[in-house]
Order: structure tokens, then C-alpha cells, then sequence
């Protein structure tokens, strides 16, 4: 039995693909397995090859793998185009209408299935895709009751007798693949699932749900790709919560009215991807100057421009550190997986109210929109910290006098009132100002000012700061990421152990401020340092050499054809940059 | 009682003398105070112009944000706080030119807030360039051969765009600028306010006299009802836009917060933010 199996589902855009994958995943997942999926799509909405494959294992998994064990196709371009991945011991399920063919070259075996004949038999060839299940589930030797639950879910608002068709469908699909696997049958039996409840959900929504746990009842937004089913989600919960999603008119909105609302008292936040975080950048420095929290999150897609909407990649991290015209504080924090998307938007949150300030969290599009098993939140390791803001009474003040909104202290923090409150007033300004929020220009306010706002990055509290994986006291190599890249990266860590060359893993969650501190011990304990993102221009690379110096160990190793890095491929690719010296 | 000097605060206004911006301070103090409501009660939020300064010469909560962007701040800030008494106010560049997507959108939307343009068909604070609002052949630093382009026409655009509240006034005319700025807030849906704002400074065509010269006032206008969008429409074009008062009210639409499912009665800065266990337990199950 295997520990480990990946599958995958391909064919035309919009005819079910994704319901496939969402079938068999959701199914797998209640059995207690874990699971880590990533889509490949166009940005056409109806046709253009989709697939989506997936990860299923007894243990924790943070990525999809190299490889391919069954390749479900309801196209020859499905074949072409992904059978290269499959094994020697691989099986391609093919439906039998399109007359597969297989290329000369495919090592794995060809099983041609009459998936969209037997759905229309039983009714609609819209079944098809349930066929195609029963026939993985003969290949796994799977019960078909594991998805009678998945069903009744997608199928009961129709009623009683769709429910039966669909399970009949997938009985036929199992039963027609056992006839023709003979002695195959369960040939990719996985080691049964520890039956736990876990989630399984895209990054986007651990985002969205840690946006609502850590108590954001205004969110603003403008549709983007890979951002969108953040705000589609909120729209859907926060009316129980008494709160809102508004779709703006653009990004600047989107931002500006998230400042609003925070300045207003409450937290709201924004979502968007690289073209939208370019329109906030001009928001992002009033959040900055006026010491307003703000939250925002950037989904990363290929980039420049509209570059790669649909795909992966790593590229907004300079701009994100950097922009805005002038200097502010900001805090730039990185999840890696869905529980950290999680738990890293509440302490966005918090680090926002108690620094006030502009926090970005930064996200990609693998985590963003890779579905993948999540251990359930837990509810104690919530905590809502609103800083110096204060929102009871405020002792009198004289007629005319000014609340100090910006008063100079020693942790550059001042308490934080909001309109409605009697004795706060106070004027806030992207202008320089003094402590009450008054327009100043004078040299001396300005300097104070400035240091006052830098100072509080001083007090930033991050949880983990560095995630580390370093079993090697001196090592050859130490890999280094942020983002989505920790799947693979976690991979190949123990893969190099294996083969002697003393490997340690360190992954950046927070990026700004650098954790110099963190970092230190393990660069200076490693020969090699090489540096894992997706980009062209090796932007982690030049900021762990801006923070660390020891440029001549530090090595890039990027990817921008938008596809995510692969276990395999990265392993090969850290090998190639190893010379005898290195070990 | 509240009275307008109490929306008075220390700080002098650097605009030039004469500007039209001094009355159209004046007239939301009053119109505040009018209302009976307290300077703490009030939040006044600005865009970037001689006009974006205002926020900072009334004594009240105020914010001076980015060239543009008064709008989508202060809409941000009424949802935040369904209590407090929002106005938006800013130029005629501000509004027209950079921020013009938003000024129409949030005629759409149709939040509760007050925004009062301050329109002197030039750009003040850069120093004199045509502005979105200067009339074709107008001579300015950036068109010295006389602007080319039409000048919009807000009232119209504000009106083809849904709005609930039209109204326009001339900055010197502050018993009718206060009356309708009053009404404005009053409004339960968003109030567009338009006001002829002269700068003496760069503007030497549109000025004091010339307004005086050609605008009429829908008061002397026989029967004129701003109930009828209609007749609003009819009137703004018959009179090239040159018309004071309120030229169109729908007081039976509802306002953005009435309409949004599920939104708190109580001010969303009042609210208890931490999430129960059963509700996270709630959302967690949907992705077991
Ligand atoms: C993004 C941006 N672009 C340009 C400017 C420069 N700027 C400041 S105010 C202004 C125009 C002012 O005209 P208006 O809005 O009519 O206000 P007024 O000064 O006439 O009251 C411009 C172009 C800026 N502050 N920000
Ligand atoms: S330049 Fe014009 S708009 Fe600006 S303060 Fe002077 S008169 Fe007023
Ligand atoms: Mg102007």
C-alpha cells in the first residue's frame, strides 16, 4: 500500500473539472488524508485546457508533486499535454468518446473508459465526471460510499433521485474499471487516512476567514485575479457579523476607503494582486503618514504589467517593501501555508492597530489558490490587540485645544482616538504635521516626526519571524524562501540530508522588518546559502544580501516561466549549484 | 446651543484674501451649528487644493488626505461609524479631474454623507491651470492658447449618474449655500453640492461679478419642483448649468447603509469584534 498517491484531472474549461477535483479531494480529506492541489488555467473563462492535480498522503504535504500516478482525461490535449509527469507504473483513465490515443513515447498503461456513455445512459453526460470517479476509486480500491456524503452535499438540494444517479454513475464507473483492470484493480491502494477532521480550503480562504477571526467587519475591493475569492467569501459571512464587502470602483478606492474606515475606529481591510497593489501606492503612504492601520493583501501573480494573471509568481516583493514615494514604516509579513495565511492576518491585524501602520501580507497565487488540508484553527491562539487606541472617555480638554493625536513618545506610539469622540479632536494630515495633527513644516517637528514613525518598528511582534527546519549544526547548504515555496523547499531538506550534503531550512515570514537577528546563526553556519523564489531578478536574494552582507555566499535560484517549483526539479536544480567545494 | 463659533479653531487660513473658500467654511459651521451638532459629532475629510485645506480651519474631527480621494476616505469612515456626520469637501479639480470616478460612484452608491465641491473652474493651488470646469478658450499657464476641451457639467453628470441630492450655490450667496449644505446633511442618501468658489487669484473671468452677472436662482424660477428629474435635467441644460438651489431630491430612496444585508445598526467602531468559538467552529465545519 502507498503512503502517497497523485492524480490528476484534466480537459476543457468549464466542462466539470474542477467539480472532479473537488469530488475526489473533498472525499479524501474526510478520510483523513492529507491533500495539496494546484489548478492550471487559462484566464478564459470556457475553454483552453484546465487541470487540476492533486496531492494525497498520510502526512503533511505542502506541495504537488513531480510526478503522476493516474491521469483522468476527458481530451487528447489532457494526454499531450501531461502525460510526460506519469510514472512507468502510471494509468491514464481516458474517456472512450474523444478515441484516446496514446503517444508513443507515454511509459504508463491506457485505460480507455466509456465515461460520457455510461452517464448518458443513466441520464445526462453532465454525469461524466462522476463516472471518472468510480473509476478512480477502482484503481484505489476505494468504497464508493466515501463519496456518498460529497454527494448528498452537491446533488441533495436537487433531490432524493439525483443523489441515487450520481452514486449509481460512480458504482458503473468502478465496476466497467474493475472489468478492465482484471489484476490491477487497487493498484494504488493508499495506507487508510487517520480519519481526522481537517480542513481543506485555498489560502485565500484562511485569509479571508483570519480577516473575520481577527474581527474586520468592512472589507473594500476590486475584483482581481488570484484575489477575488476573498472578498467573495466575506460577502457571504459578513453580514452575520453585522459587516460588509464593498466592491469599489478601482484599487485607489478600495484602499482609501479601507483608510476610512480604520480611521473611523473600525478594521477593514483590502485584497488585490500586483496591478491593484500599484493604484494603492499613493494610499499606502497616507496610512503610513497619518499613522492610520491599514491591512492590505497582495496575492502575487506573474507580473510586470498583466503579465501572468493565472500564474506563479514571486515578484512583487521589492515593490512591496519599497513603495510609495517617501519613506514610512511598514510591516511586510509572508504566510507559507494556509494555517499561517490564517493566524498572519489576525497578527496583520494586531501589528496594524498597535503600530499604526500599513501591514502587507504578502501571498502568492500557489497559496493563494492551491487547495490544500489545513489543521482546524485553534480558537485559544486568537487574540485581538488594538494597541493604544482608545475609545472611553478622554479627559476634558480646553475650548479650541487639540487632542495630541501624533504626540511624541517614547515608543513612537501615540494613543489613537476616533471621530465621534468628545475631547479628541485633532487633524490628521498627509502634510507633515506636529503632535496635533496641524500642518508643520518646520525642520525640527519634521526630523521628530520622521524618527517617530520609524521608531515603532522597533515593537513589531511577530510570532515567528524565521521558520527553521535546521537539524545541521554546520551546514553545506541553507535554502531560504518565503511564500509558497516552503512545500517543496520542505521536501528536498531531508532528501539532500539523505544524500550527505548537510542541508537546513529557513523560511521568511516577516519580511520587513528583516529579521537580521533570526538569520544570523544560520547563514553564518551554512557554506552556501541559496536562495529559492520565483522571480527573475532574485529579489529575496538581494535583500538577504542588503541585510546580511556575505554576498559571496549567497546564491540565486529563481523560477519565472509561472509555473511553482517542483520537489524534483528544485532538487536537481540545488545540486547543480553545488560544486565540489561546497560538501 | 451650539453655535458656529464653536467649529471656530485657531488655526488662520493661508488662503489668499477675498477666496470664496473663506464662506464655504463659514457655511458648514453654521449649517453644523444649525443642526445642533457638536464639533466632536463631526467629521469634515478633504481632498488636496487650496479647497482640501478646509478641513483643517474648522474645529471638528477632520482629515486631509490625497489629491482626490476625499470621497472613498470618507465613505470608508461613515460605514465605519453610521453615527457621525460625514462631509466631504474639495475642489473642482479634486472631484472633476483625478477623482472624478469616485464622484460619480459615490453618487451611485448613495452613501449618507455630504460633499461639497468648491468650483472655480481653475487649479489654485498648483498655480493657475486649466481646470476640468474652465470653459473652452479659457486662458490659462497650461492652455495659453485657450483651453480646447468643453468644461463638464457636474450637475448634469451628477444627475445622469442617480444621484439623490443636486445642489448648487454661489460661495458669497451663505444664507442659501448654509440652507442647503443644512439639507444636504439632512439628506438621508449621498448630497452632491456644487458651489461657485472664485479664485481671485488665478481666475480673472470667473469672478465675483460674473457669477453675480449670470446665475439664476431656482427660487425665482415660476413652480420649479426638484422633485422631477425631468424638469431637473431640463433646467440645468436650459440654463447652461448657471442655476442656484436645490435643483433635484429623491427623499424616498433609501440610503447605501439602509440597504446592505445584515449591517449593524450600532456603529461597526462599537462593535464586540471577537469571534465566538461556535462561530468559528460554524465556519471551520463548511471546509471539513
Ligand atoms: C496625485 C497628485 N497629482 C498632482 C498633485 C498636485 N495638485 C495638488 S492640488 C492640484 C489641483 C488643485 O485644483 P483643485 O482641485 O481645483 O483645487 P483648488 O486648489 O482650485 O481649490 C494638483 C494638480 C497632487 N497633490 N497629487
Ligand atoms: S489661489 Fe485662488 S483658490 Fe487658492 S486660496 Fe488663492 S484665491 Fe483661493
Ligand atoms: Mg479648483
Amino acid at each position: 500500500m502507498l503512503h502517497q498517491l497523485s492524480w490528476k484531472v484534466g480537459g476543457q474549461q468549464g466542462e466539470g473539472i474542477e467539480s472532479t477535483g473537488e469530488i475526489f479531494s473533498t472525499a479524501m480529506n474526510r478520510l483523513g488524508y492529507h491533500l495539496y492541489g494546484y489548478r492550471h488555467f487559462s484566464s478564459r473563462i470556457k475553454g483552453g485546457h484546465t487541470n487540476n492535480k492533486i496531492n494525497v498522503r498520510t502526512s503533511t504535504v505542502h506541495t504537488i508533486p513531480d510526478d503522476l500516478n493516474i491521469l483522468v482525461a476527458f481530451d487528447q490535449e489532457t494526454i499531450e499535454i501531461n502525460y510526460k509527469e506519469l510514472t512507468k507504473e502510471g494509468v491514464i483513465l481516458a474517456d472512450a468518446k474523444f478515441k484516446p490515443v496514446k503517444p508513443e513515447d507515454c511509459l504508463a498503461e491506457l485505460y480507455i473508459v466509456p465515461f460520457t456513455e455510461i452517464a448518458t445512459e443513466l441520464g445526462t453526460s453532465l454525469m461524466k465526471n462522476m463516472v471518472a470517479i468510480g473509476a478512480t476509486a477502482a484503481l484505489m480500491n476505494l468504497e464508493d460510499e466515501v463519496f456518498q456524503s460529497v454527494v448528498n452535499e452537491i446533488f441533495g438540494r436537487k433531490g432524493e433521485a439525483v443523489v441515487q444517479k450520481n452514486m449509481e454513475a460512480i458504482a458503473k464507473g468502478h465496476q466497467i474499471t474493475n472489468e478492465l483492470l482484471k489484476d490491477q484493480v487497487g493498484k494504488f491502494e493508499l495506507e487508510p487516512g487517520d480519519g481526522k477532521h481537517r480542513l481543506f480550503m485555498i489560502g485565500n480562504e484562511a485569509l479571508a476567514l483570519g480577516a473575520l477571526a481577527a474581527g474586520s467587519r468592512l472589507m473594500s475591493a476590486y475584483p482581481i485575479t488570484p484575489a477575488s475569492e476573498i472578498m467573495e467569501y466575506l460577502i457571504k459571512k459578513l453580514p452575520k457579523f453585522g459587516g460588509t464587502v464593498i466592491q469599489t470602483e478601482d484599487e485607489i478606492a478600495a484602499a482609501t476607503m479601507a483608510i476610512g474606515a480604520s480611521y473611523g475606529g473600525a478594521r477593514a481591510f483590502t485584497a488585490s494582486a500586483g496591478p491593484g497593489l500599484s493604484l494603492m501606492m499613493e494610499a499606502l503612504g497616507l496610512a503610513g503618514m497619518t499613522e492610520t492601520p491599514l491591512v492590505v493583501v497582495d496575492t502575487q501573480r506573474g507580473g510586470p504589467s498583466t503579465g501572468l494573471p493565472t500564474k506563479q509568481e514571486q515578484s512583487d516583493l521589492m515593490a512591496m517593501l519599497y513603495g510609495t514615494h517617501g519613506e514610512i514604516p511598514k510591516v511586510v509579513i509572508a504566510p507559507s501555508t494556509g494555517e499561517e495565511a490564517f493566524y498572519d492576518m489576525i497578527q496583520a491585524f494586531n501589528i496594524a492597530d498597535e503600530l499604526q501602520l500599513p501591514v502587507i501580507v504578502l501571498s502568492d497565487l500557489q497559496l493563494s489558490l492551491g487547495k490544500q488540508t489545513v489543521e482546524p484553527f485553534d480558537y485559544s491562539k486568537i487574540s485581538i490587540n488594538r494597541g493604544k487606541l482608545k475609545m472611553d472617555e478622554l479627559p476634558e480638554l480646553e475650548d479650541k485645544q487639540y487632542f495630541k493625536r501624533y504626540e511624541f513618545t517614547e515608543d513612537g506610539i501615540s494613543t489613537r482616538v476616533v471621530p465621534g469622540q468628545k475631547y479628541g479632536i485633532h487633524h490628521v494630515t498627509g502634510v507633515e504635521h506636529n503632535e496635533e495633527g496641524k500642518p508643520s513644516e518646520a525642520a525640527g517637528n519634521r526630523k521628530k516626526q520622521m524618527d517617530k514613525r520609524f521608531r515603532k518598528l522597533q515593537y513589531v511582534h511577530f510570532d515567528t519571524p524565521v521558520f527553521t527546519d535546521a537539524p545541521n549544526k554546520e551546514a553545506d547548504v541553507l535554502l531560504v524562501g518565503f511564500g509558497s515555496t516552503k512545500g517543496a523547499i520542505e521536501e528536498i531538506r531531508p532528501m539532500l540530508d539523505a544524500e550527505g550534503i548537510k542541508t537546513n531550512h529557513a523560511h521568511i515570514r516577516l519580511i520587513y522588518p528583516f529579521p537580521v537577528e533570526e538569520m544570523k546563526p544560520l547563514i553564518d553556519h551554512a557554506k552556501k546559502v541559496i536562495v529559492v523564489e520565483n522571480n527573475a531578478t532574485g529579489q529575496l536574494a538581494n535583500i538577504l544580501k542588503l541585510n546580511m552582507g556575505h554576498h559571496d555566499k549567497i546564491v540565486n535560484l529563481t523560477k519565472y516561466d509561472g509555473t511553482p517549483f517542483l520537489p524534483l526539479e528544485l532538487l536537481d536544480r540545488v545540486k547543480e549549484l553545488l560544486t565540489d567545494g561546497d560538501i | 446651543m451650539v453655535t458656529f463659533k464653536d467649529f471656530r479653531n485657531t488655526v488662520k487660513p493661508n488662503w489668499c484674501p477675498g477666496c470664496g473658500d473663506f464662506s464655504v467654511q463659514a457655511a458648514i459651521q453654521r449649517a453644523a451649528a444649525n443642526l445642533d451638532i457638536e464639533p466632536h459629532e463631526l467629521a469634515v475629510v478633504s481632498g488636496i487644493g487650496c479647497s482640501g485645506r478646509l478641513s483643517g480651519y474648522i474645529n471638528s474631527y477632520g482629515l486631509h488626505g490625497i489629491h482626490g480621494r476625499a470621497l472613498p476616505i470618507a465613505q470608508g469612515l461613515k460605514m465605519a461609524n453610521r453615527d457621525l456626520n460625514v462631509i466631504a469637501t474639495g475642489g473642482d479639480g479634486d472631484g472633476f479631474a483625478i477623482g472624478m470616478g469616485h464622484t460619480i460612484h459615490s453618487i451611485r452608491r448613495n452613501i449618507d454623507i455630504t460633499y461639497v465641491v468648491m468650483d472655480n473652474q481653475i487649479y489654485g493651488l498648483t498655480k493657475g491651470q486649466t481646470s476640468p470646469r474652465s470653459a473652452a478658450g479659457f486662458v490659462t499657464k497650461s492652455t495659453p492658447g485657450g483651453a480646447i476641451e468643453p468644461s463638464l457639467k457636474p450637475l448634469e453628470v451628477a444627475l445622469s449618474s442617480g444621484a439623490t441630492f443636486v445642489a448648487q450655490s454661489f460661495s458669497t450667496d451663505l444664507k442659501e449655500l448654509t440652507a442647503i449644505i443644512e439639507e444636504g446633511m439632512k439628506h438621508r442618501g449621498f448630497a452632491f453640492i456644487n458651489v461657485f468658489s472664485p479664485c481671485v487669484t488665478y481666475n480673472k473671468v470667473n469672478t465675483y461679478d460674473w457669477f453675480k452677472e449670470h446665475i439664476t436662482k431656482l427660487s425665482s424660477v415660476e413652480g420649479y419642483d426638484p422633485s422631477n428629474r425631468t424638469e431637473a435635467m431640463r433646467t440645468v441644460m436650459e440654463y447652461e448649468g448657471l442655476v442656484t438651489g436645490i435643483i433635484y431630491q429623491n427623499e424616498n430612496e433609501p440610503s447605501y447603509q439602509e440597504k446592505v444585508i445584515g449591517y449593524h445598526e450600532e456603529p461597526l467602531n462599537k462593535a464586540d469584534i471577537m469571534i465566538k468559538e461556535e462561530e468559528l467552529n460554524e465556519l471551520m465545519k463548511e471546509f471539513m
